[in-house]
């Protein structure tokens, strides 16, 4: 239950970054691109994450993972730095927003392209079985209901069961990809079809539910971790924001929002906990003013940071210098 | 005893995986049966664990590559047909060719393409991908033309540290023997003549190289001189080799077997036109194959691409300029 309390700090922590990132979204002119934010969705995600190891197992993040990422243990620096553009952060300005990561420490940065990032999860624990050193460690990925719809995923799915890889799939199942709804994004009665078609282990889960979601990545990485091969969770929930903020998210019916998947899961999570003696009333007011100014913190020194600057970009694409054109060795 | 193109991609991958303890290969058919043109043949057994069937998942064949080659291994991945490879794309472009300038983490993964056309193969199993590869930053694309450049440039294509597609042509996989491999020669990066000359210049890569000396020899039975040109790498591209050329000979045909939009040739007579264009005593000229699907009939096949008649008649008309 300590990983309870872990991932609803993680929670409570990304919901306040997030929404700074959307009111400076909303101000303008800091940030470059979008905003994407993981409102409703931080349970499911830090659910995940609080089971992995950082410098030991892999984790491949998605669009709406701030929660996971934390609870990964993600600097907060590095969410400023690539929202900002800073040449300090990891993306030096090259990439922006949710498109982070480290890949060399376990945590590759991912594109757009949906479904396109199990793969590599998979070929990073593949390489470590084939160096002998992936001993009891993990990968984790997420992913939205709208991404078990591509090519991509069922590939990378059927290569992870062929080579019963210890990966953790995270599908969030929150009804909208983007405006779509489920009804036209797949005709299964239940998406564990998924994981029953490649002969792999499915979960399903109340998304919307910390206790629920600590528990059962708690099972699917223990099996994962023991040699059982891939897991896959399915969290029904929904995105309690527009796809990015630009998006006022009106093709989301009030009865759904009002349903229980509408529930909201930090307060519902925080409830939990205190009726558990968890955690209380003053220790939340506390976390939160931490977190605050922490963020402040990370905010006011990535603003100071410098940005990139086109001249002295170096404008190479290959690690190989030597290579790039006009640049040959004599 | 001699080698061919496709014994020397063999013994590429063969010698890849003795020195480098970071290599595996990883694709459809390739483990105990050898591979669909046994380019593989014997190394499962040769090496253990170290080479790999896939499911026909060509997506996630590369999404494991990177992974892998992210992990620190140098991952070779075959695709059974260069054509096949667009279902690979995306990782290809998206995730294997930005990854070093999104991430500074390099991504040392060679991707062999079987490529090219052969009688009856038709148009599926046919197809020349380099241009297509090579319109994307972040990636080096190899076509060797000969059995000892399949041979070094494999190897060089495995230790770089940078994704490589490595465009090996089926049509010379038989075709092409040599009798010994020498030593590596000429780096990465950097064209060859492959026969001087000084009337016209031919610029060419991969199975057109021979067409193109076959045109050569043709010609010189009229007292014509050409130079012939092998790319060798197409991206990066030699462009001071096809300068020098040009500006020996002052003539320009640029022949490749890719579809005849955009492309390799299109980018050599770019490149030549805006650098060179005052050496020029003729309008540059290009020639590939015509501007449809690979035919399946050898008698549609043959006029499709360039062949040696093709390409001499080309050089006449340029000579006659």
């Amino acid at each position: 239950m300590a990983q309870c309390v872990t991932a609803f700090k993680s929670m409570l922590q990304a919901r306040l970054l997030e929404e700074k990132l959307a009111s400076l979204y909303r101000a303008g002119g800091r940030i470059v691109g979008g905003v994407y934010i993981g409102k409703g969705q931080e349970a499911f995600s830090a659910g995940l994450a609080v089971h992995l190891e950082k410098g030991k197992d892999v984790y491949g993040p998605l669009i709406r993972d701030q929660a996971g990422r934390l609870a990964f243990g993600e600097p907060l620096l590095d969410t400023f730095r690539t929202y900002l553009g800073v040449i300090t952060g990891p993306m030096r300005g090259r990439d922006g927003n949710v498109h982070r990561g480290r890949p060399r420490e376990g945590m590759p940065a991912m594109i757009s392209h949906l479904g396109s990032l199990l793969s590599v999860v998979n070929g990073m624990l593949f390489a470590r079985r084939l160096q002998g050193r992936l001993g009891d460690s993990v990968g984790a990925t997420s992913l939205g209901e709208g991404g078990t719809s591509t090519g991509a995923f069922h590939e990378a799915l059927n290569q992870a069961a062929i080579e019963k890889l210890p990966v953790i799939i995270a599908i969030a199942n929150n009804q909208f990809s983007y405006s779509t709804p489920n009804s036209r994004q797949f005709a299964c009665g239940d998406l564990l079809d998924r994981a029953r078609g490649y002969g792999v282990q499915g979960y399903a889960v109340d998304g919307t539910d910390l206790t629920a979601c600590v528990s059962v990545f708690s099972e699917a990485v223990k099996r994962a971790r023991a040699g059982g091969g891939p897991q896959l969770v399915v969290g029904s929930l929904l995105r309690l924001s527009g796809h990015g903020e630009h998006d006022d998210s009106s093709y989301i019916p009030d009865q759904v929002k009002s349903s229980p998947l509408g529930q909201d899961c930090l307060p519902y999570a925080e409830s939990q906990l205190k009726a558990s003696d968890l955690i209380t009333d003053e220790e939340v007011r506390k976390w939160k003013d931490e977190f605050l100014m922490e963020i402040d913190a990370a905010l006011a020194q990535a603003s100071k940071e410098p940005t990139p600057d086109p001249f002295r970009e170096n404008w190479r694409a290959l690690s190989t210098a030597g290579l790039v054109e006009g640049q040959f060795e004599a | 005893m001699s080698m061919t193109y496709l014994e020397a991609i063999r013994e590429a991958q063969y010698e890849a995986l003795r020195t480098h303890p970071s290599v595996f290969l990883y694709g459809q058919d390739i483990a105990a049966f050898g591979g669909a043109f046994k380019a593989t043949k014997n190394l499962s057994k040769e090496f253990p664990g170290r080479v790999f069937d896939a499911p026909i998942s060509e997506d996630a064949m590369v999404g494991l590559a990177v992974g892998a080659a992210i992990e620190g291994a140098r991952p070779i991945i075959e695709m059974q047909f260069a054509d096949f490879s667009t279902c690979g794309f995306n990782q290809i472009v998206n995730q294997a060719a930005t990854l070093y300038w999104r991430t500074n983490t390099s991504c040392p993964i060679t991707i062999r393409l079987p490529s090219g056309g052969t009688a009856g193969s038709g148009p599926f199993h046919s197809q020349s991908m380099e241009s297509l590869y090579a319109h994307y930053p972040g990636l080096v694309i190899l076509t060797p033309a000969t059995v000892e450049d399949a041979y070094w440039m494999l190897l060089d294509a495995v230790e770089l540290d940078d994704p490589v597609i490595f465009c090996e042509h089926k049509f010379l996989y038989y075709h092409l023997k040599a009798d010994q491999i020498g030593e590596r020669t000429l780096p990465i990066g950097k064209a060859r003549i492959v026969r001087p000359g000084r009337h016209a210049t031919v610029v060419t890569y991969s199975a057109m190289v021979h067409e193109s000396i076959r045109a050569a020899e043709e010609l010189q039975k009229d007292g014509y001189q050409i130079e012939v040109v092998d790319l060798r790498s197409v991206k990066p591209m030699d462009t001071d080799t096809i300068l020098a050329s040009v500006a020996r000979t002052g003539r320009i045909l640029c022949v490749g077997e890719a579809f005849p939009w955009g492309g390799v040739t299109a980018e050599v007579i770019a490149r030549v036109s805006s650098e060179a264009f005052h050496l020029l005593d003729a309008p540059p000229m290009r020639l590939n194959a015509k501007d449809t699907p690979i035919p399946y009939h050898p008698n549609l096949w043959k006029s499709h691409r360039p062949t040696s008649s093709s390409i001499g008649d080309a050089l006449r008309r340029l000579l006659r300029y």
